[in-house]
């Protein structure tokens, strides 16, 4: 298991300042994603991944959801099981689509 | 002296004059036990031979049997087939019963192919497309012997190929015009055949096989395992593609990707109000997943190249969309069909290995040789063809314009490669460099083994996009396109962003966003079919999968 944590600048989070934003398994569950409110300012990530030597690969999903989406101030955690970068993109852009405008 | 002009007749009667020997007269029926024999009294060494191995069936009984033919007697042979499936194919050429081979496909034996290659053990002719290999058989390669499989025979030798037909009618009409021999196993021997699909004069000999011919489930896509990064590509091939060229003829290359579309068709085809506008002539072996589509009056015909396991009853029961003989199963064609596929398709889909930036693609992965099968004859652009449609039309000026001024117009076919960018394993697709140019470099090739050249691909669809590489002008532009749905591999990283951000401008490439996809509207619910049982439901249960899809 390789533990990875990103920060990247991101537009402000303008969802509901309750609770936690989502949580739990998207999707039919080959990715974990739990989402909470952090600290103001960049949007930050860890990732828990089986696959070593994909740093790089997860730099750049990361980094153009942060570009696309209004995710500044909220903490990922994303537990992989060994998805492919296409099934990691698909799934942060599915749940961002339906929280985050 | 007065010339001969007969010397391939008179070789083919000292042939069967020494199989009447075995058995003291002639007769076409010949008992399992006597065949070993049979096959030493009629091969001769050096004879060109093939043993009929199609994509599905396997004369599996006769190619045990040639294994145990005396290599004193028998050798040196140039088997020409279509695919090397079992063991046996290759034993030949440790045993010292054959020495050369040239065939279209080797997938099962891909592996030990190579090995056998490197040690220098068997003597590659030349790997071909099947139409390529059967156009081979009636000129330049036409077997002195055809070991063949049938359903069933009668006594005439009149063979019924059953729901299975594929690469037979073609191995027979070229061996036996030839004046070659042809030996058939069959799985039963009976007084009246439900039809006949090769007449018996072409056939010398018959043997009743122990067992029933070897035959693979190769186009049984199990639902469950459909994921919905496939959902999302299958979403943008309809509407970015199928819907806007008015996609009516097509073929679908084997795989859960192309299932995925088949299986939403019913669902999100629906939705966007495109039945009887697309997908209503396949050339396409019988998908267990096409069912719900079938079932919901989507497809007009489908013709096959060969049958499919456990589809016989389903397809008996809907001769509207299926041919169907006299006896009521299916009749497959692998060459006709091929022929259609090459000619009377406006699209071909299929995924592939690896993919270079500049489209072209290859199953060739280092240590494997599997040969080309027919991908190659859809995945291209037919320049002989010149009947028009909508499609076809539309991809030529998509082509053309902006070109040479007075340039001749002319169609284009849609060829299509849609895959993720990485495979299992986390291997990239996309490769600045396919690794076919490596066998060249290891003396095993003449060319690099491309699956489909890339001047021949219309389109690249990936979970991040469609790339329309007609509507590119430059090698630079084309590159930039196909790096542009490259995703997070190397290729797609290396792209030139700015570069990529104009072609998205110009609709050379489409973002699911730019098609008007929710990838969130990307889900499991939009396939018909859950699982194999649910195909079972939707075809009445006259669908019947084998065991190894039965997990309920």
């Amino acid at each position: 298991m390789e533990h990875l944590t990103f920060s990247f600048p991101s537009e402000p989070f303008t969802g509901d300042a309750a609770a936690p934003v989502m949580a739990g398994v998207v999707g039919s569950g080959n990715l974990e994603v739990l989402v909470e409110r952090g600290e103001p300012g960049a949007v930050k990530v860890e990732v828990a991944t089986s696959a070593k030597g994909f740093g790089a690969t997860w730099e750049a999903v990361l980094s153009d959801l942060a570009a696309q989406f209004a995710v500044g101030g909220l903490h990922f955690s994303i537990n992989d099981h060994a998805a492919t970068p296409a099934v990691v993109a698909l799934r942060l852009r599915q749940a961002l689509e339906l929280f985050v405008k | 002296m007065k010339p001969i002009w007969n010397h391939r007749q008179t070789n083919k009667e000292q042939r069967l004059e020494r199989a009447a020997a075995l058995g003291g007269r002639r007769r076409k029926i010949v008992a399992p036990d006597q065949v070993t024999a049979l096959l030493e009294a009629v091969i001769e060494p050096g004879d060109r031979l093939c043993l009929e191995g199609d994509n599905q069936k396997q004369a599996d009984f006769l190619a045990a049997e040639l294994t145990q033919v005396d290599p004193e007697r028998v050798h040196d042979l140039h088997i020409v087939q279509s695919c090397l499936t079992l063991p046996e194919h290759l034993d030949l050429f440790e045993l010292g019963i054959a020495r050369r081979v040239d065939f279209a496909y080797s997938g099962p034996q891909a592996a030990r192919l190579s090995r056998l290659i490197e040690k220098e053990q068997i003597e590659i002719g030349g790997i071909h497309t099947y139409l390529e290999l059967y156009g081979r058989y009636f000129l330049d390669l036409t077997p002195r012997v055809a070991l063949v499989v049938a359903e069933a025979a009668d006594a005439d030798g009149n063979l019924y190929t059953g729901a299975n037909t594929e690469d037979t009618p073609v191995i027979v009409e070229a061996t036996a015009f030839g004046q070659g021999i042809v030996v058939a196993q069959v799985n039963r021997i009976v007084e009246k055949l439900p039809r006949v699909d090769i007449p018996g004069d072409w056939v010398d000999f018959v043997v009743q096989s122990p067992k029933p011919f070897y035959q693979q489930a190769l186009f049984t896509r199990d639902p469950a395992q459909i994921s919905e990064t496939m959902i999302l590509m299958a979403m943008m091939a309809i509407k970015g593609i199928y819907a806007e060229y008015g996609v009516k003829t097509l073929n679908h290359g084997v795989g859960f990707n192309t299932a995925a579309v088949e299986l939403i068709l019913p669902t999100y085809g629906e939705s966007l109000g495109l039945k009887g506008k697309i997908c209503t002539h396949f050339a396409l072996n019988p998908h267990p997943t096409m069912i719900p589509a079938i079932e919901e009056g989507w497809v007009e015909t489908i013709q096959a190249f060969g049958g499919e396991i456990g589809m016989e009853a389903y397809v008996a029961a809907r001769p509207d969309v299926f041919p169907i003989g006299v006896g009521g199963s299916l009749r497959s064609n692998r060459a006709f069909v091929q022929t259609a596929g090459h000619y009377a398709c406006d699209l071909f889909i299929g995924a592939s290995l690896q993919v270079d930036p500049q489209a072209n693609s290859s199953t060739a992965i280092f240590g494997r040789v599997a040969g080309f099968g027919g991908a190659p004859n859809f995945g291209c652009d037919a320049r002989g063809r010149r009947h028009v449609s909508p499609g076809w039309l539309k991809a030529g000026r998509e082509a053309d314009d902006g070109r040479l001024p007075g340039r001749m117009p002319r169609g284009r076919k849609l060829v299509v490669q849609m895959m993720e960018t990485f495979r299992e394993g986390l291997q990239p697709v996309f490769v600045e460099a396919l690794d076919a140019w490596k066998f060249m470099e290891a003396g095993a090739f003449e060319l690099p083994p491309v699956m489909i050249y890339g001047d021949d691909v219309s389109h690249i669809v990936t979970e991040e996009g469609i790339a329309n590489l007609l509507l590119c002008r430059t090698p630079q532009e084309r590159e930039q396109a196909v790096r542009g749905v490259a995703g997070y591999t190397p290729v797609g990283l290396g792209r030139d962003r700015r570069m990529v951000e104009n072609l998205r401008d110009r609709g050379v490439i489409r973002r699911p966003h730019d098609l008007g996809i929710r990838v969130s509207e990307a889900t499991r619910d939009l396939l018909a079919a859950q699982d194999v049982r649910d195909l079972v439901r939707w075809s009445g249960g006259l669908y019947n999968p084998p065991a190894q899809f039965r997990n309920w």
